[in-house]
């Protein structure tokens, strides 16, 4: 039962990363793809109806995280107070952006919030691989199941980090790198004209940096924590991962370049979640690892919460997700296609 | 006190506070929305499909600042109560992880669907767009109250041997009588705000002389659905509330009272200031006996007072509780009184050339807000020293790692970027009302 939660649990974080990261990622594109007033607002439509119900994606994966692993959520979430804090100050200027910009007609001011929503989705994604590098790496838990970090101590790995070191840079980097490429192709994919050539060859243009990349943080993973090997060897079909996510990245690549937009945004959703898959595959059954002991290891054994909860969930959660996906689904296809500029909106 | 619980509990109070300000109007104007909705497909009537957009616009605002301050709320359980969340995520879990499932996705999803897509939908299918939103947001407002009514009269749990409580009902927790009573009160109350923001903004719009015709139909609905729920709001489900109160919390009751000595027909306090270090109320004007009959539907009933419980069990703010109380009371009495003024002279046909009436309407604004606000601060201060009633303290649920510092520094964080949301809102809002309901939306260039 534990084992279930986790996949779900994990599932929906890859389900918020790979939908609100199009729209982070138009976020971080958005001052170079689009140039003039009419450009950018072309972006904005792009990632108007759904960046709200994209984010209600966090509150719905923090909520079922809450609900399976309460222990899980009570160390990290207050381990992990000042950055999380400011993730959630992030969120509200990078609303504030997107919501007045379209409200204003002064230009100075358009370039104010334009610069606030683009910096603003910028951080967020570098916060949110600095936070998955965190998780990897491990944090000083304390015999009681509790931590707290500093945002950084001397850069270096060892038992009492902080949250930022070389290795979260690093993931923080690879974040910022991979939601831009995601963003792009998204763009790519829901807008014509100058916008959508400009953010195809920003797509082209990174992908390469991004393969560079992955293979850089993989290596840097294997020395960061040579334990991740373990969960492969014991089920070696653990190794189709990293082959799906180089398999996806070439795909990706070789798509943007034909201009197969649908395909390329495709195999991009497919890459971050294989991303992620990766890295909790070799994690488990740890949820967040010690850096001080493995003993304090916490586990999805020692951090979930009762059977008979879990066990209840599982019907309402299965529920509620077919209705979600009910939702989406029809949410998607009426707003398929390119975005237009007449009409009311963004 | 401990300056760091009283920091994290300032913490929680003050992002609530200000969260609670947009969901009780979207919660509120919802079922209006509904209503607006449905007389414009019967009458086939472009007035009330351009009346149901304006409103749509202000949901959307409204939505969206909850959203963005009510992702704080959820993570402050694990941030700012860790403790807490360690002792009692295995029960509340449900209730706001279902909170995410069933309601958020429904109501964000859909609400995109019926700003965005009315050009894409056919205007049945509009309708459903507006029905489903309605219930997304009750549904939310649901699963929030049943975690506060756990944490008011726990139900469905067993003690795990790690000292953590654990779900043993899913159907106790789900229908926690404490929860239904809370939730009708709340869902009045978020109504009560709908009605009267209506209602205001059609009376500015009769005051100002333009859009005179959407001012009459938000005047119109605002007033018949305020005088509703009005009502309701004091019975049954004031009542209601009140009653389980004086069953499961008597030292809360005593504390809300003022009532410091225990006795029979304990008399109603209509208003007077409580002296708690001396145990008496201060020139109070009371109704005998009347206390007494709204708590047992008895004149002679004996009510417990504040000296029949150990005061360690007293709320640690009683005349916080007190004047919450009374404010909400008092407040929801004029409420009453408003709408039935002006549901009489809506029926005359006076209401629309009364202009001291209108005026009253537009002022009345802040209000709702302000009793919502009380009546919150009575049920979570009425709660204390308890975090769970009877099972935790709020003494021990706070987060222990994260020094007051930390916590003062984020507090006064969220004050400044809760200033400058403030601004924007009103900003967003003004310009709204300004425009009116005819201008479609210029999306700028």
């Amino acid at each position: 039962m534990e084992t279930v939660w986790f996949i779900i649990v994990a599932l929906m974080i890859a389900a918020y990363v790979v939908l609100d990261g199009f729209d982070l990622g138009a976020g971080i594109i958005y001052l170079i793809v689009g140039k003039t007033g009419d450009e950018r607002r072309k972006v904005l439509r792009s990632i108007g109806p759904v960046w709200d119900g994209n984010e209600v994606w966090l509150l719905a994966a923090g909520g079922t995280l809450y609900f399976a692993y309460p222990q899980l959520y009570a160390s990290a979430f207050s381990g992990f107070y000042l950055p999380l804090m400011m993730v959630l100050w992030l969120l509200m200027l990078r609303g504030i952006g997107i919501e007045l910009r379209v409200h204003v007609d002064n230009p100075v001011w358009r370039g104010f919030f334009d610069v606030i929503f683009s910096i603003s989705s910028a951080l967020l994604a570098i916060f949110f691989g600095a936070a998955l590098g965190n998780v990897i790496r491990g944090v000083p838990l304390g015999p009681d199941g509790y931590f707290f970090e500093a945002l950084w101590t001397n850069f270096r790995l060892g038992p009492h980090p902080g949250i930022l070191d070389w290795y979260t840079v690093m993931a923080g980097v690879v974040a910022l790198v991979t939601l831009a490429a995601h963003g792009a192709l998204y763009v790519t994919l829901k807008t014509d004209g100058e916008v959508n050539q400009r953010s195809r060859r920003m797509a082209t243009a990174i992908c390469p940096l991004q393969l560079a990349l992955t293979l850089v943080s993989l290596v840097a993973t294997w020395f960061v924590r040579p334990s991740i090997k373990e969960n492969y060897l014991a089920y070696p079909v653990g190794f189709l991962i990293p082959a799906i996510v180089f398999g996806s990245l070439i795909l990706m690549l070789l798509w943007t370049r034909q201009g197969k937009e649908f395909s390329a945004f495709l195999s991009s959703c497919v890459y971050i979640t294989g991303m992620l898959v990766g890295a909790v595959f070799a994690l488990y059954p740890v949820v967040l690892p010690a850096s001080t002991d493995p003993a304090y290891n916490l586990t999805i054994h020692n951090s979930a919460a009762g059977h008979h909860g879990l066990t209840v969930g599982l019907v309402w959660w299965t529920l509620g997700m077919i209705l979600t996906i009910g939702y989406f689904v029809y949410i998607y296809r009426t707003f398929r296609g390119k975005v237009q500029l007449e009409g009311g909106g963004y | 006190m401990d300056s760091a619980l009283l920091i994290h509990r300032l913490h929680f109070a003050f992002t609530v506070t200000f969260h609670y300000l947009f969901p009780q109007l979207t919660m509120g104007l919802a079922p209006l929305i509904v209503v607006l909705k449905t007389i414009a497909l019967r009458r086939n009537d472009e007035t009330y499909h351009q009346a149901a957009r304006f409103w749509a616009r202000i949901f959307g605002i409204n939505f969206v600042i909850g959203v963005v301050t009510g992702i704080p709320m959820e993570f402050q359980f694990g941030t700012n109560w860790s403790h807490f969340s360690r002792f009692a995520g295995g029960v509340i879990g449900q209730t706001l992880a279902m909170e995410g499932m069933f309601a958020f996705f429904l109501e964000s999803a859909f609400l995109g669907l019926f700003l965005f897509g009315e050009k894409r939908l056919s205007p049945k299918g509009h309708w459903w767009a507006a029905v489903a939103v309605f219930l997304g947001s009750w549904l939310s407002g649901f699963f929030i109250v049943a975690t506060d009514a756990w944490m008011q009269h726990p139900v469905g749990y067993a003690t795990s041997p790690d000292g953590s409580v654990q779900l043993s009902s899913f159907w106790q927790l789900v229908l926690n009588p404490w929860a239904w009573w809370q939730y009708a009160h709340n869902m009045s109350g978020a109504a009560i705000t709908g009605a009267f923001v209506m209602a205001s903004v059609g009376a500015f719009y009769l005051l100002w002389g333009k859009y005179q015709e959407y001012g009459r139909i938000f005047i119109r609905v605002g007033v018949i659905a305020g005088l509703v729920f009005t009502v309701l709001q004091l019975f049954p489900t004031g009542d209601g509330q009140g009653r389980l109160v004086a069953e499961h919390q008597p030292v809360t009751l005593a504390a809300m009272e003022a009532l410091f000595e225990s006795g029979p027909g304990a008399p109603l306090v209509l208003i007077g200031q409580p002296d708690v270090p001396a145990r008496r109320i201060d020139n109070p004007i009371i109704i005998p006996k009347m206390l007494s009959f709204l708590s047992y539907r008895r004149w002679e009933a004996e009510v417990r007072g504040l000296n029949s419980f150990p005061p360690d069990t007293w709320p640690d703010n009683i005349p916080l509780l007190y004047f919450s109380y009374h404010i909400m009371v008092g407040l929801g009495t004029i409420f009453i009184a408003i709408m039935l003024v002006s549901a009489f002279l809506l029926w005359r046909g006076k209401l629309f050339d009364a202009n001291w009436m209108l005026w009253i309407l537009l002022l009345s604004l802040p209000f709702p807000y302000i009793a919502n606000t009380a009546g919150w601060m009575t049920a979570e201060i009425g709660r204390q020293p308890w975090l769970v009633y009877g099972l935790m303290r709020t003494a021990d649920g706070y987060s222990k790692m994260v020094s007051a510092g930390n916590g003062l520094f984020t507090l006064l964080g969220f004050m400044g970027m809760y200033t400058v949301l403030g601004f924007l809102f009103v900003f967003l809002i003004r310009r709204e009302i300004e425009n009116g309901p005819t201008t479609v939306p210029d999306a700028g260039h």
